[in-house]
Formats: C-alpha cells, structure tokens, sequence
C-alpha cells in the first residue's frame, strides 16, 4: 500500500522540524521515493546514526507500507 | 521467533569477513537495492558470503531485529554492521569503503 508524499514529508517534518527536505517520488506510483534531508539533528553522527534516526522516525513504514525509500542525509556541519 | 535464529546469524556474521543479507542470491538478485550492493562488492573484486532473507522468513525477520534496522540488504564487514544500500553507495563513491577494507586487509 503506498503513502503519499505530503505524510511522508510530514513525518519527516515532525522528526526533524528545522530540516530542508527535497522528495522525488521516483516511479510516480507513491510506493518509490527518493528524500534527500538536511538538519542540525545529523550534526556529529556517524551515517549509520544518521539513517538510524530516520528509520525511527519512518517506523512501522519502512520495509513495510513503503517499499522502496532511498535516503540520503547530509548535517549542518559537512 | 526463537533466540536460534540470532545464534546463527551471529555466528554467520563472525564467521565470514564480508555477509550480505538480501533479496536472491548474489547470482540472481530480487531487488534494486540489493543488486547495487552486489555490483559495488563485485567491482571491488571482494569475496562475500550472501544469505537470501526471502528464502527464510525467520532470517528475514531476525536480520532486521538483530541490527535493530528495518531494511534489507544489510552489509556486514568483520562482524560490524556497515549499512544499506544507500550507505554502501555513499561510502563507495567517496572511499571510505575502499579504506576500510583495505584496513581489514581483504583488498590490496
């Protein structure tokens, strides 16, 4: 079951709200997006952390109701 | 789920240098995400030991809870936990895989 991109941003939001979030939805199908997410929170984290607080933050989605999410974080600092 | 599947995938992970967890085999992948893993690791020329979760739904599921992460693939390189694809691909474009094996001498 796909997810729309506006929740999926929404989610994002809530987690990391002073990020800049820039999503494709890759297919146009709502079920393969590609998010790329810029905040404060990833600064002196190492990348698995990184993507540990995304996954969080998108739980009970990821590997589930999203199939195919691509991400990429990028902090304040690099 | 029982504790067996962690024991075994423990032993898996400590007992080869490279694991990949992922979807088909590295001959015939299932998934986008898992075949960018395989070309990244064939191009380096590196020998890894692949387990295919759709083939074990216990696996499938005690990979995720054994590194407490949602996704598959997952790489593994001496027993540590790298990440997914789009970390793999990250590390790979700017080195620091290439590094790291190199540190673990499993390339020149």
């Amino acid at each position: 079951m796909p997810i729309e991109a506006k929740e999926l941003e929404l989610l994002i939001k809530k987690a990391f709200p002073d990020s800049d979030v820039i999503l494709k939805d890759l297919v146009g199908d709502g079920d393969h997006y590609e998010v790329t997410i810029r905040s404060v929170m990833f600064n002196d984290k190492s990348k698995i952390e990184q993507h540990r607080l995304v996954n969080k933050a998108l739980s009970g989605y990821l590997g589930g109701t999203l199939h195919a999410l691509s991400i990429k974080t990028l902090s304040l600092d690099n | 789920m029982s504790d067996k599947i962690l024991i075994q995938i423990k032993s898996d992970i400590e007992n080869n240098n490279v694991v990949l967890f992922m979807k088909g085999s590295s001959q015939i992948p299932q998934c986008g995400f898992s075949a960018t893993v395989c070309s990244i690791l064939n191009n380096l020329g590196i020998e890894y030991k692949d387990f295919n979760v759709l083939l074990d739904n216990d696996l499938r599921e005690g990979i995720k809870l054994y590194s407490d992460w949602p996704t598959i693939p997952q790489l593994y390189i001496k027993g540590e936990f790298i990440g997914g694809c789009d970390i793999v691909k990250e590390m790979y474009a700017s080195g620091e895989l290439v590094e790291l094996l190199k540190k673990h001498e499993l390339i020149a």
